[in-house]
């Protein structure tokens, strides 16, 4: 398999088959937290697939070069969740500096993503061993990063669009709101379900 | 030197299974937290504190009637963008005056405004449909279906997404399903205003109590056979004419009062044949009555009188029939003695 071979079944992995929410169940916070409007769940999942990005990169260099050498893999969560925070931290302020306008659109959900297990996830998954026992190299960490904030913020629009659509339908009163939004979760996440023995 | 051979290994060992860590974390820790110092005083945006002051005085209710995202947008927009600061509706002058105040310029005078409905059709019985709309209740999903289900497409569609849009509770539905607007609850913060497919909701001052109930731009017989009340407006023009200010004008067959002009006399709702403009405060009005000591029987009370409710000849003792009296308080303006009064 050539790069983009390699690029797609990663893209399909990380989108779908291994969606990172309804199939490995992180991020579920901002996932029935910012998906009431359509706008402020495609900022969160701008925000995110950023953070992801960055992160897997810092995350990846800071365990090959910093943590690999002196044996201390042990310390990663700790190490990444440092790192990250840090990060994005560093990054909200530049943005604010140098483009307000990106801050505007952004800067609301950046710090709420700072401590999201999605991020700490993905950048432990980047370097967490495949099924042959290699790992993924920098330029995969970072694509695989993005690759699964795409996956994020796909889910996320489509259960924002349902559930716009949602609040016009009369229901009874108890199912309004979260509850139904636990149910469509659910039916979400078996529908996704349906990717998982997929082999490519 | 037995023990010194146990505890010399073990205290190398512990020293650089412990030690190494802590040096590594605490230095990454270190490094990150001199880069963050460092990036707080080269990125620092300077905030200007007056959008605090002015956050603490609104009322954070964050229903948007200022036309921006929120209260802190709005307080930002105030000291950025120089946005004037009586756009709070539910805070009202107060929140206005404190927030000039604090931005240093004069309380700009401003005006209470309610919302109110310009249709008097709604609900099950008082609107004519033209097909069964069986679908998500709503007037917004309801519009787009063959430009809505009821008759006149310029009237409420009856779903009340008016009522749902109401923060403050100031809209009521009653058994037939028909809208009613609690002007006294109302902060006219314009929610209902923007739910409207129709646009049939408008804020006026509170001080002013007539309205146009309609909004049909439609001609004649049609425009009223369609309506579910049949108090359509039919551009007649009679409340034009009569409006002694001249501040109700028809425009696309609708009339329209120009509230800045509008004295509140009432007039128009008397002399509308359909009813079509609304009067809150019809039969509510002080009556004019004429002191008979002050009144030196120039006639111009009686000239001005919109109903031709003031009778007298010259140089003689006017008198005001309360019947035809409307309350319009244009004789009380004009009299040049001061003779009339109110009661």
């Amino acid at each position: 398999m050539g790069f983009f071979g390699q690029f797609f079944v990663l893209a399909i992995s990380a989108i779908f088959i291994q969606n990172f929410v309804l199939a490995r169940f992180l991020g579920l916070c901002p996932y029935l937290g910012v998906s009431k409007k359509l706008d402020s769940a495609f900022g969160m999942g701008m925000a995110v697939i950023f953070v992801m990005t960055l992160a897997s990169a810092f995350c990846y260099l800071i365990f090959q070069y910093l943590l690999v050498p002196y044996h201390l893999e042990y310390l990663q969560t700790l190490a990444f969740i440092l790192t990250i925070a840090a990060l994005v931290q560093f990054v909200e302020m530049v943005i604010q500096k140098n483009s307000p306008a990106l801050y505007k659109s952004l800067g609301v959900y950046l710090p709420l993503i700072t401590t999201n297990c999605a991020v700490l996830g993905v950048a432990i998954l980047n370097i967490t061993p495949l099924g042959d026992g290699s790992r993924y190299n920098f330029i995969w960490s970072v694509l695989n990063g993005f690759l699964s904030g795409v996956g994020f913020t796909f889910v996320l629009l489509a259960m924002a669009g349902i559930r716009e659509r949602l609040e016009m339908v009369e229901m009874p009163k108890s199912m309004r709101g979260m509850p139904i939004a636990l149910i469509l979760a659910g039916i979400m996440a078996l529908a996704f379900y349906g990717f998982m023995g997929m082999k490519i | 030197m037995l023990i010194l051979n146990i505890i010399t290994p073990l205290a190398t060992s512990m020293a650089s299974s412990i030690g190494i860590p802590v040096i590594i974390l605490g230095t990454m820790g270190l490094i990150f937290g001199l880069v963050l110092a460092f990036a707080a005083k080269v990125f620092a945006v300077k905030l200007d504190p007056r959008v605090e002051l002015i956050l603490a005085a609104l009322p954070c209710a964050n229903c948007g009637a200022c036309g921006k995202a929120g209260c802190a947008g709005y307080a930002d927009a105030i000291v950025n963008e120089g946005v004037s600061v009586s756009l709070c509706a539910p805070g009202g002058p107060d929140a206005a005056a404190k927030i000039a105040k604090i931005m240093g310029t004069d309380a700009v005078a401003m005006d209470k405004k309610v919302a109110v409905y310009h249709c008097s059709s709604g609900g099950i019985n008082n609107t004519k449909w033209k097909y069964a709309y069986q679908g998500i209740e709503s007037c917004k999903s309801a519009v787009n279906i063959a430009d809505g289900p009821n008759l006149c497409s310029w009237g409420c569609i009856g779903f009340n997404d008016c009522f749902a849009a109401c923060k403050f509770d100031a809209i009521s539905v009653d058994a037939e399903g028909m809208r009613h607007i609690d002007l006294a609850k109302c902060t006219a913060c314009g929610a209902c205003v923007a739910a409207c497919p129709r646009k049939l909701i408008t804020l006026i001052p509170i001080n002013r109590n007539v309205s146009i109930c309609c909004s049909s731009l439609g001609k004649n017989p049609v425009a009223r056979q369609i309506c579910g009340t049949e108090q359509t407006c039919i551009a007649c023009g009679l409340c034009c004419r009569k409006c002694p200010v001249q501040a109700i004008t028809i425009e696309n067959n609708l009339a329209v009062i120009d509230y800045t002009k509008c004295i509140d006399c009432g007039l128009c709702a008397t002399v509308c044949p359909t009813k079509a403009i609304v009067d809150l405060k019809a039969g509510m009005r002080k009556k004019a009555e004429i002191e008979a000591e002050k009144c030196i029987g120039c006639t111009i009370c009686a000239k001005i009188c919109p109903t031709k409710a003031i009778t007298g000849e010259v140089k003689q003792v006017h008198t005001v029939d309360k019947e035809t009296c409307i309350g319009c308080e244009q004789c009380v303006v004009k009299c040049p003695k001061q003779a009339i009064k109110m009661l």
